[in-house]
C-alpha cells in the first residue's frame, strides 16, 4: 500500500520534473500569447501583470477579509456535514436493514445537482455566509454519509468475532476494531466531501454573495480588472493546493500499512 | 471419567439456522453430546457443512444453540468466556492495522490483563511460536503460515486452559501445514492445554489428536470417536509408521460414506440453481 515511498528516488525526481516542465510550458505559452501573439489583455492579461497584482494583493492584505469569509464558510459547512454524516452513517451501518433502506436513498439524492437549491437557500438564509454554509453542508453530507455507511458496513466479520471471543467490550470494539477498519474509507469520503464543500462555497459566492473570494473574483471581472482577477484566481489555487496536501497527509495517516 | 477430568461437556446440542420451512433453513447439528477430557487434543472431522465449526462456536459461546447445553470448567456457557477459552480462526483474524506485537497485546487488553504484564507475556508467546523476529511486522507482510503462528501466539498469550482451533491451517499449503502441525504437537505437549481442533485433513487429525470425533453428514452429529494412542510430542516419523496409516484408513472408511452423502445432496440444489441462473440470464 505504500507504493509511493518505495519508488526509487530517480523515478520520483523524473516525474516531479516532468510535472514542473508541464507547468513551465503553460506559463511560457501564456507569456507568448499575451506579449508576442497579441491576445487582448482584457481576455488574457500578461502573467507579469498578474504577478505584480498578486504581490500587491498579498502586500496590502486586501485578501484577508474575503479569505476569512470563505474559509469560515468552508469550515463551518464541512464541520456540519462531517458531524451529521459520520454520526448518521455510523448508526445506519449498524443494521443491515437500515443499510438497505438508506444507502440507495442517499446515493440517489447524491446524484441530484443540489446547487439547484441555491436560490431557495438564498431566499431562506439571505445573501450572507449562512446560505453558503447550508449549501456546502448539504452537498458534502452525501459523500460523507455514504462512505461512512460503506466503511463501517463492510468490517470483516471474522475480526469482530475474534475481538468478541477475546472479551472486547463495546467501547473497545469500536475503538480497536470498527474504527480502524472503517477509517480509510471514511477518510476518503471526508476528502471528497471537503472538495465538494470548497467547490460549492466558492461557486455559490460567485453566483450571489456579499463577500468572499468567489464574490471578489466576480466583482473584479465585472470591473474589467482582469490582471487582479487572475491574481485572485492564482491565490485561490494556492490556498486549495495547500489544504489538499494537508488532507492527503491526514488520509495517508489513517491508511493501514 | 470423573467430572473433574471433563473440561468441556456438550449435552444434546442441536442447532438450526433459520426456521423450519424457510428456504434458508439448515439443520446444522442434531443431538450432539461430547465430553472433552482435560489436557486432550480433540479433533472434529467430517464432511463440509456437518456442523463441526458450528459446534466449536457453540462451545466458545459465540453462538447459542437452539437446544442443548455446554459446560466449560463447570460453568454453563452463555456467551464468550475469554478467561477460559481462546480461539484460533481459519485465517485473517489478525487486525491488519496493528503489528504482530500490537495484535497480541490488544487481545490481552480485551481479556483484561494488567498493562504491566502484557508486553512480557506477548514476548513469551512470540518466542514460543518462533516469531520473535517479526514482532514489529504487520500481518500483511507475513506469509500465511507466519500469520497463523501469530494468531496462535495471540491465543497462547491469553493463557486459557482451553484452545478452540477452527481449521487453523486450512488455508495453508501441505508442507507448511505439516511443519506447523509438528510444532503445535511439541508446543502443546509442554502446555497441557485442552484443545478442540476442527480439520478437514485426515492426516492432520491422526497426527495431532488424542481422540478424533467423526461427524455424520448434515444434520451432523458425532458418528464415532477414535482414540489415537501415541504420546506427544509426535515425531515426523510417526507419519510414516504403519499405525498412522491404519488409523488414517480407518478414519477414511468412516468418512467416505458421509462425504458421498453430502456430495449427492449438494448436487441437486445446484442443478436447480443453474436453472434459475439460466432463466435469469434469459430475462436479462
Amino acid at each position: 500500500m505504500n507504493g509511493d515511498a518505495r519508488e526509487p528516488f530517480a523515478i520520483r525526481l523524473a516525474s516531479r520534473m516532468l510535472q514542473a516542465a508541464f507547468v513551465a510550458v503553460l506559463l511560457i505559452l501564456w507569456l507568448l500569447a499575451t506579449n508576442v501573439w497579441g491576445v487582448s489583455s482584457i481576455l488574457l492579461p500578461s502573467p507579469i501583470n498578474v504577478w505584480h497584482q498578486l504581490v500587491d494583493v498579498i502586500r496590502t492584505g486586501q485578501f484577508i477579509p474575503d479569505l476569512r469569509v470563505t474559509l469560515g464558510e468552508l469550515f463551518a459547512a464541512f464541520a456540519i456535514s462531517t458531524a451529521l454524516g459520520v454520526t448518521l452513517g455510523y448508526f445506519v451501518s449498524r443494521s443491515p436493514y437500515f443499510i438497505k433502506v438508506f444507502e440507495p436513498l442517499f446515493a440517489a439524492i447524491y446524484a441530484i445537482p443540489i446547487i439547484l437549491f441555491l436560490p431557495l437557500y438564498i431566499l431562506i438564509w439571505g445573501l450572507g455566509p449562512a446560505s453558503k454554509i447550508a449549501l456546502g453542508a448539504t452537498i458534502s453530507f452525501f459523500p460523507i454519509v455514504l462512505s461512512t455507511i460503506v466503511g463501517f458496513g463492510q468490517v470483516d466479520r471474522t475480526l469482530v468475532t475474534a475481538a468478541r471471543s477475546m472479551g472486547a467490550n463495546n467501547v473497545q470494539m469500536f475503538r480497536h476494531v470498527l474504527l480502524p477498519a472503517a477509517l480509510p474509507v471514511v477518510l476518503a469520503g471526508l476528502r471528497m466531501g471537503f472538495t465538494v464543500t470548497l467547490l460549492s462555497v466558492i461557486g455559490s459566492e460567485t453566483i450571489a454573495a456579499l463577500a468572499g473570494l468567489g464574490h471578489r473574483i466576480v466583482n473584479l471581472a465585472e470591473n474589467m480588472e482582469m490582471a487582479r482577477m487572475f491574481a485572485y484566481i492564482v491565490f485561490v489555487v494556492a490556498i486549495v493546493a495547500f489544504l489538499n496536501s494537508v488532507l492527503s497527509m491526514l488520509e495517508a495517516y489513517g491508511r493501514w500499512r | 471419567m470423573t467430572p473433574a477430568e471433563v473440561a468441556i461437556r456438550v449435552r444434546d446440542v442441536s442447532h438450526q439456522f433459520g426456521e423450519a420451512g424457510q428456504t434458508r433453513h439448515v439443520q446444522a447439528l442434531q443431538n450432539t453430546s461430547l465430553d472433552v477430557t482435560r489436557g486432550e487434543l480433540h479433533c472434529l472431522i467430517g464432511p463440509s457443512g456437518c456442523g463441526k465449526s458450528t459446534l466449536l462456536s457453540v462451545i466458545g459461546g459465540l453462538m447459542t444453540p437452539t437446544t442443548g447445553t455446554v459446560t466449560v470448567a463447570g460453568k454453563p456457557v452463555r456467551g464468550p468466556m475469554p478467561h477460559d477459552l481462546a480461539f484460533v480462526f481459519q485465517e485473517n483474524a489478525l487486525f491488519p492495522w496493528n503489528t504482530v506485537f500490537e495484535n497480541i497485546v490488544l487481545g490481552m487488553k480485551f481479556q483484561g490483563v494488567r498493562k504491566s504484564e502484557r508486553n512480557e507475556r506477548a514476548r513469551r508467546a512470540l518466542e514460543a511460536v518462533g516469531l520473535d523476529a517479526f514482532a514489529e511486522h504487520f500481518p500483511g507482510q507475513l506469509s500465511g503460515g507466519m500469520r497463523q503462528r501469530a494468531a496462535l501466539a495471540r491465543a497462547l498469550s491469553l493463557e486459557t486452559d482451553i484452545l478452540l482451533m477452527d481449521e487453523p491451517f486450512g488455508a495453508l499449503d501441505e508442507q507448511t501445514r505439516m511443519v506447523l502441525g509438528e510444532d503445535l504437537s511439541v508446543l502443546l505437549s509442554r502446555s497441557h492445554k485442552t484443545i478442540v481442533f476442527v480439520t478437514h485433513s485426515l492426516g492432520e487429525a491422526v497426527f495431532l489428536a488424542d481422540r478424533v470425533s467423526v461427524f455424520s453428514a448434515r444434520p451432523g452429529s458425532i458418528k464415532e470417536i477414535i482414540t489415537i494412542d501415541e504420546p506427544h510430542p509426535r515425531k515426523p516419523s510417526f507419519m510414516t509408521a504403519p499405525k498412522f496409516h491404519a488409523l488414517r484408513d480407518q478414519l477414511y472408511t468412516l468418512l467416505h460414506d458421509e462425504i458421498r452423502k453430502t456430495i449427492s445432496e449438494a448436487a441437486q440444489p445446484r442443478r436447480r440453481y443453474d436453472e434459475t441462473a439460466k432463466a435469469g440470464g434469459g430475462a436479462a
